[in-house]
């Protein structure tokens, strides 16, 4: 009979749903429709295999990350599965580089002491000490570089980012959180086009998007427009114009909202430039970083411009 | 011959979710109910809701019903609201080419909620 570990128990799990058996003794997991549709009940399976029944539905990146609907899967084999809020592990980093990339994003370069998953766009925690924490995303493509890449962007008073600026040296010895978060490229579906939208360090994830999707030869457009309020707040720009000019399929459109600006520098709004360039997103994968009243305005408004909701993938931060 | 199959089941759903979820947020009426809801969250919600109105399998009860509007109820969910998303999955349905005598059955089906949702 397949058994099912979740919290350090171990339940018997006889023709039943993992939903059913948990709850049938006694153990508290949210659910609503117990239809494999709501998604209230979602758990990550973290060994044993899940019937591909119980992902349907799901997002790419949840199926990705053996994200899972209990209410719908009988197991077939022992299993191990948690709930997603779970606090990640924490591991050790060393500092291999930081410098300014602008006047207010501070590049990270950090060699984890273990090796260390994760998926391009997706961020870590990064912990000044036990209970100051600020959580960063990923610029970095694993199979690209041995770094991760941070943009961490300095914020008047902030106990980390200022921490960060003023303390930390290249060799120091930092604690980070094993990866975590749901706005990452996954390879299936090549031909489809993508489209992201940051602002400010925003740009962070996108950038390892990006490069992830270009190493696996992606064959859709890859079009990639990044919000500033002023010139002086885009960063990365010579590399992201060396990549367009390297890809014909990938195209980099800096915007900024305020003050006049020369080609090819993009005038207003960030959000407002991609939809005018990309008015009809029907079929398109979108992401959607930064400035967390950009990112709720940009999924609505990709969505209304024909994007279905589970192509939409948005981390919102400020 | 159910209702679900007749309607097209799982695929009928998944062609009228973004469809119908588009509707009411665009609908002045209603659309403030939704304002700071996760989204994505809420689409798997609308999908759950379109399931069951289609016939489709699904355990919601009529407590269930109201523990999950009960914070909409506080807000001023009524009947005029009600009968704005009854209107948006009739067009939704109607846009897929549902057939008149389905879309009633669906109508009916989602009509049967109202007064656990409204909290009555």
């Amino acid at each position: 009979m397949p058994k099912i570990i979740y919290g350090g128990q171990s339940y018997d799990c006889e023709d039943s749903s993992v939903l059913d058996c948990l709850t049938a003794q006694g153990v508290s997991v949210p659910y609503s429709c117990r239809s494999g549709l709501c998604q209230t009940c979602m758990m990550k399976a973290v060994s044993g295999n899940i019937p591909e029944k119980a992902q349907a539905g799901l997002n790419d990146a949840l199926v990705a990350q053996n994200y899972f609907l209990p209410c719908v899967c009988n197991p077939q084999e022992d299993i191990e599965v948690i709930l997603p809020d779970v606090t990640p592990g924490k591991i050790q980093a060393h500092v291999s580089s930081i410098e300014y990339l602008n006047a207010d994003i501070i590049g990270i370069k950090l060699k984890p002491a273990l090796p260390f998953e994760y998926r391009p766009g997706q961020f870590i925690n990064f912990f000044k000490d036990e209970t100051t924490v600020r959580s960063y995303s990923l610029a970095s493509v694993p199979e690209l570089e041995e770094d991760l890449f941070l943009n961490v962007r300095k914020v008047p008073g902030g106990l980390v980012s200022s921490w960060i600026s003023d303390n930390l040296k290249p060799g120091d010895t930092v604690t980070i959180s094993a990866a975590s978060g749901n706005c990452f490229y996954v390879s299936e579906k090549p031909e489809q086009n993508i489209l992201l939208i940051g602002t400010g360090s925003g740009l962070a994830p996108l950038y390892g998007i990006i490069r992830a999707a270009l190493h696996h030869g992606h064959q859709g457009r890859i079009n990639l427009y990044h919000g500033s309020y002023t010139i002086d707040g885009l960063y990365l720009t010579e590399e992201l114009r060396k990549l367009a000019q390297s890809y014909s399929n990938f195209s980099y459109s800096p915007c900024v909202s305020e003050g006049e600006t020369d080609e090819p520098i993009r005038q207003g709004m960030v959000l407002d430039v991609a939809l005018q360039d990309n008015p009809s997103l029907k079929g398109w994968r979108v992401f959607l970083c930064g400035h967390p009243e950009m990112v709720k305005s940009a999924q609505r408004e990709t969505f209304f411009a024909g994007a279905s909701m589970r192509d939409i993938f948005a981390d919102p931060f400020g | 011959m159910s209702l679900f199959a007749d309607i097209g089941g799982e695929g009928a759903v998944n062609a009228a979710v973004d469809i119908f979820y588009g509707k009411v947020l665009k609908d002045d009426r209603i659309k403030h109910f939704f304002d700071g809801v996760d989204m994505s969250r809420q689409a798997a919600k609308q999908k759950a809701f379109l399931t069951m109105a289609f016939g489709g399998p699904h355990n919601y009860s009529g407590e269930d019903m109201r523990k999950g509007h009960a914070h909409l109820v506080a807000k001023g969910l009524n009947d005029s609201h009600f009968d704005a998303v009854m209107e948006n999955l009739g067009a939704t349905l109607t846009e897929l080419n549902v057939p008149g005598h389905l879309i009633a059955q669906a109508a009916a089906i989602a009509e049967s909620t109202r007064k656990d949702v409204l909290g009555k």
